[in-house]
Order: C-alpha cells, then sequence, then structure tokens
C-alpha cells in the first residue's frame, strides 16, 4: 500500500501527469454538465456523429499540413454542429439520419484521407490513437492547456449564467418559445458549445468514446436523483472522480486512457443503477 | 376592444391550408372552447395563437392591455417530459420566463408568483415531489401552475383532461372554472361536449363549416350535431 502511493505521488510530481490530470478534469465536468441536457432532448447521439467530423477535420488537418490542427478542427467541427441543428428543423432529412449520414461519412472520409496522403509510417497506428485516445494527453504543452482551462471556464460560465434558461428549453421547447424565450439561440449555444467540448475531449479519449463522457455521468445520475438541479450537480461532480480515477488507473496499469475511463463511467452507470433501484430513488 | 382579433385568418403548412378564412374575437373573461374533429387544425390555430407558427395569411392582434407575450400555454404532454427529472418547484419557476429581455436568473418576486400559482393549484405540498412521478391529474395542475406564473390575463389551453380519470378531470375543470371566475380569460381546446355546455361561454367549432358564437348559439347550430356525432366514435 505504501508502495502504492509513493508510486502516485512520485507520477503526480511530474508536470506531463499534472497537465494531463488538469485537462482530463476540465473536460470530465465540462461534458457531463451539456450531457444531463443532450440526453434529455434525445440528442445523446449528436456527440458521437460530431466527433466523427472532428476525426474527419482532423484527417484534412494532417493532410494539409496544417501547424496548429485545433484552428481548424474547431470551427468545422462548430459548422457541423449548427448544420446538424439546422437539418433537424428543415426535416428533409430527420435528425437521427442526419447525424449517422454525416458521422459515418466523415469517418469514412477521414480515413480516406489520411490513407492516401498521409507521409506518416504508421496509419493505422495513427488512425487508432485518434479513434481510441492516445498517449498525447501525456505530451500535452503548455499551450494546449492553458486553451483547455480557458475554454472550459467559458464553457462553465455560460452553462450557470444560462441554467434556467437551458433547463426552459430542456423541459418544453415550445412553451419556452411561446413566453417569447429565443429558443433557436439557445439550441444554437448549445450545438456550439458541445462542439467545443468535443474538440477538448478528443484528446483524452478519441473520437469514438468521446459521447460516453457526455452521456454516462447524466445517464449515472439520473438513475438516483430526481431534480434537474441535482442531476446535474451529480453528473459533474460524478464525471470528475470518474475522470480522475480513470487516469490515474490507466498510468498505473499501464492501460489506454480513454477506454480507461470509459470503463471507470460503466462501472459507476452499473452501481448508481443498483442503488437507484435499492433505495427507490430519493426524494428531492 | 378585445383581447385577441383574429381577422381572415387562413392556417396551414407549407401553403395547404388547413383552415380558411376564421374570422373570431376573445373578449377580457371570455371562456372559449375550440372543438372539431382531429386534423381539423386545432392545435395548429392554438400554436398560431402562440406565436409559434406564422398565419398563411390574415392578422391576430391583441387589444385590451394584452401583450402578445401575456399568454399562458398549458401543452399536451410530450415524450421528453415524461421521465424527466425536475422537481415541481423547477418546473413551475420556469413559467416565470421574460420575454427578450436579459432576464436570466429568477428574481425573488418570481419566486413569490411562482409561490402563489402553485398555491391557487392546491400542490404546495407537492413542491420537491420529482414530476416523473406524479399522477396525470397532478401533472396538469403543475403545468397549469406554470402557465399562471406566465400569465395573469389569458390562458390556452391544449385538451387540459386528456388521459385523466374522470375524478381528475372534474378537478381540473373546476379549477379552470375558478381561473375564469377570477377573470382570467380561457381559451381551450376540447373534446368533451359536456365540458363545452356547462362551462364554455363561447364556442369555436374548426371543420368544414366553422362555426363561432356564443354556447347558446351553439348547442342550437346544425354543427353540434356532427360534433356530437364524432364524439361516438
Amino acid at each position: 500500500m505504501a508502495q502504492l502511493t509513493e508510486k502516485i505521488a512520485l507520477y503526480l510530481s511530474y508536470p506531463f501527469v499534472q497537465y494531463a490530470l488538469v485537462v482530463g478534469v476540465l473536460v470530465a465536468l465540462c461534458s457531463s454538465l451539456l450531457g444531463v441536457t443532450l440526453v434529455l432532448k434525445r440528442f445523446s447521439f449528436i456527440g458521437d456523429g460530431l466527433s466523427h467530423t472532428a476525426f474527419g477535420a482532423m484527417a484534412i488537418a494532417a493532410v494539409l499540413n496544417l501547424t496548429n490542427e485545433i484552428l481548424f478542427i474547431l470551427p468545422a467541427t462548430i459548422l457541423c454542429a449548427v448544420l446538424l441543428l439546422r437539418v433537424g428543423q428543415n426535416a428533409k432529412i430527420k435528425g437521427d439520419a442526419a447525424v449517422a449520414m454525416l458521422s459515418v461519412g466523415s469517418l469514412a472520409i477521414g480515413y480516406l484521407l489520411m490513407n492516401l496522403f498521409s507521409n506518416s509510417a504508421n496509419i493505422s497506428g495513427d488512425v487508432c490513437s485518434t479513434l481510441f485516445g492516445s498517449t498525447s494527453i501525456l505530451t500535452l504543452s503548455k499551450t494546449e492547456v492553458w486553451l483547455c482551462v480557458v475554454l472550459s471556464i467559458i464553457v462553465v460560465g455560460v452553462f450557470i449564467v444560462f441554467y434556467n434558461k437551458l433547463f426552459a428549453v430542456t423541459f418544453d421547447e415550445n412553451f419556452a418559445k411561446a413566453v417569447g424565450t429565443n429558443t433557436d439561440g439557445y439550441n444554437l449555444l448549445i450545438a456550439v458549445i458541445i462542439a467545443v467540448i468535443i474538440v477538448l475531449a478528443m484528446n483524452l479519449v478519441g473520437s469514438l468514446l468521446v459521447s460516453a463522457l457526455i452521456i454516462f455521468p447524466a445517464l449515472s445520475a439520473m438513475r438516483i436523483f430526481k431534480t434537474f438541479r441535482a442531476v446535474t450537480i451529480c453528473a459533474a461532480v460524478t464525471s470528475v472522480i470518474c475522470s480522475f480515477v480513470g487516469m490515474m488507473l490507466s498510468i498505473l496499469a499501464g492501460t489506454p486512457v480513454g477506454a480507461t475511463i470509459v470503463a471507470v463511467d460503466i462501472a459507476v452507470f452499473a452501481l448508481y443503477t443498483l442503488a437507484g433501484s435499492l433505495t427507490g430513488g430519493q426524494k428531492a | 376592444m378585445a383581447q385577441l382579433i383574429c381577422r381572415d385568418l387562413s392556417l396551414g403548412y407549407e401553403g395547404k391550408a388547413l383552415i380558411e378564412h376564421l374570422n373570431f374575437s376573445v373578449e377580457k373573461g371570455d371562456y372559449l372552447c375550440i372543438v372539431g374533429e382531429n386534423g381539423a387544425g386545432k392545435t395548429t390555430l392554438l400554436k398560431t395563437l402562440l406565436h409559434l407558427h406564422a398565419p398563411l395569411h390574415g392578422t391576430i392582434e391583441a387589444g385590451d392591455g394584452l401583450r402578445k407575450d401575456e399568454i399562458g400555454y398549458l401543452p399536451q404532454q410530450t415524450l421528453v417530459q415524461r421521465d424527466f427529472p425536475a422537481s415541481v418547484w423547477e418546473i413551475v419557476l420556469s413559467g416565470c420566463q421574460r420575454r427578450g429581455k436579459w432576464h436570466l436568473f429568477y428574481s425573488s418576486a418570481d419566486k413569490q408568483l411562482a409561490r402563489q400559482s402553485m398555491e391557487k393549484m392546491n400542490i404546495t405540498n407537492l413542491s420537491k415531489r420529482c414530476y416523473r412521478e406524479l399522477s396525470g391529474g397532478q401533472q396538469q395542475r403543475v403545468l397549469l401552475a406554470r402557465a399562471l406564473c406566465a400569465t395573469q390575463k389569458l390562458l390556452l389551453l391544449d385538451e387540459p383532461v386528456s388521459g385523466l380519470d374522470p375524478k381528475a378531470t372534474e378537478e381540473m375543470y373546476a379549477l379552470i372554472r375558478s381561473l375564469n371566475q377570477e377573470g382570467i380569460t380561457i381559451v381551450m381546446i376540447s373534446h368533451d361536449l359536456s365540458a363545452v355546455a356547462s362551462d364554455a361561454s363561447h364556442v369555436l367549432h374548426l371543420g368544414k363549416k366553422i362555426f363561432f358564437g356564443t354556447k347558446q348559439d351553439y348547442l342550437k347550430s346544425e354543427n353540434v350535431h356532427t360534433f356530437d356525432r364524432k364524439g361516438d366514435e
């Protein structure tokens, strides 16, 4: 036991581990906050769709040899988020079909581009690490950490400021619109924020697993709590703890970061489900 | 001057009109029932009155001191709401959203209003309960309390008793009646002729032949027979 704590203390003294933990915790916090709204609005898959879009954008950025990939990936993902929302409203191609189409489409195009134009020797390794997350979380530069901190503060700030509006729009969009809330604006805001979160989270868990970070904490919290505020707070706390524990485990055991975090999320979901059915749910 | 005046209104989707040349007005304190068979455009009309839809043709004017955002709305329940984790208090308070203003947090006046609305609906004791665990009648009262936070003048109700048992239905009608007696104008979509006969002051019948007038005239008109027959189906 003493050995283990010593080992943890040693790892924690490395700056790259500290950076990874800071970024991991912040990303987990942001994604869980929006997760509650997305799950309740039946948009669970938008995270998945957008993350695949981000993968495609990343491939294009790699082919174009852009030095700062994120400056291309972020606007591209935001654009797709906005497009998905527009399509959802015009309903020529229905919401879920549009998400599915965009998602597999950009996955295929991204992989194709990487194969055709990549000058890296290990293409499948590159693809694998973008899809499932990589050790790149352990090689973050100071700039990337700061970018992540700033964006996270913006996301959390926006969430707190618009908390009441987001609740209203999530619970009953028609009512909100009828009493004059700008629901289209808030839906747009949600889409933009979720795009930002996904781009941030891709470093951590990779684009195939991003939506796990978004939906698992929210679903877990809903097993136990029954008010919107409690669910939101519980989801945020759960998500932060899960990603912290997951990252520590993966560092100690040498397992892939993203997959370990998601595994911890799944375990917690099972635990909460059990607790929820045992207590019959907590009142209030 | 009337609170709501609809002139030569045509409603529908993508250019296809469901209803054409609709003229009616709602005075302060009226209790208007909108009846008609399924697909006649009742909900579309309600959504147009709420400015959720643009009319194809014609105008809706608000008057008698009614701003167009002072309308309270009781929608039919959506699938999303049935398993939504929210307390009664959170939902009622969300009725206090304000149009167009940067009104991001609820003030103490808002909270006071929410408490009063809950008292009127007899749901103060449910304040901390989870919405999805309530009975259908209780859920409707929660949504009605929310609508009361949005207005003190005009309520639009979309089939407020659908899915309720006879006792809850009777309670719901009694609540609506008491709100009407307080001076709140009621516009309600209904399938229930007995409610129309006992409570309504005016009736708007949508269908091939549009009827608008007082309840007494309606009960004498031939529309009431088509409605009767539809009601039996």
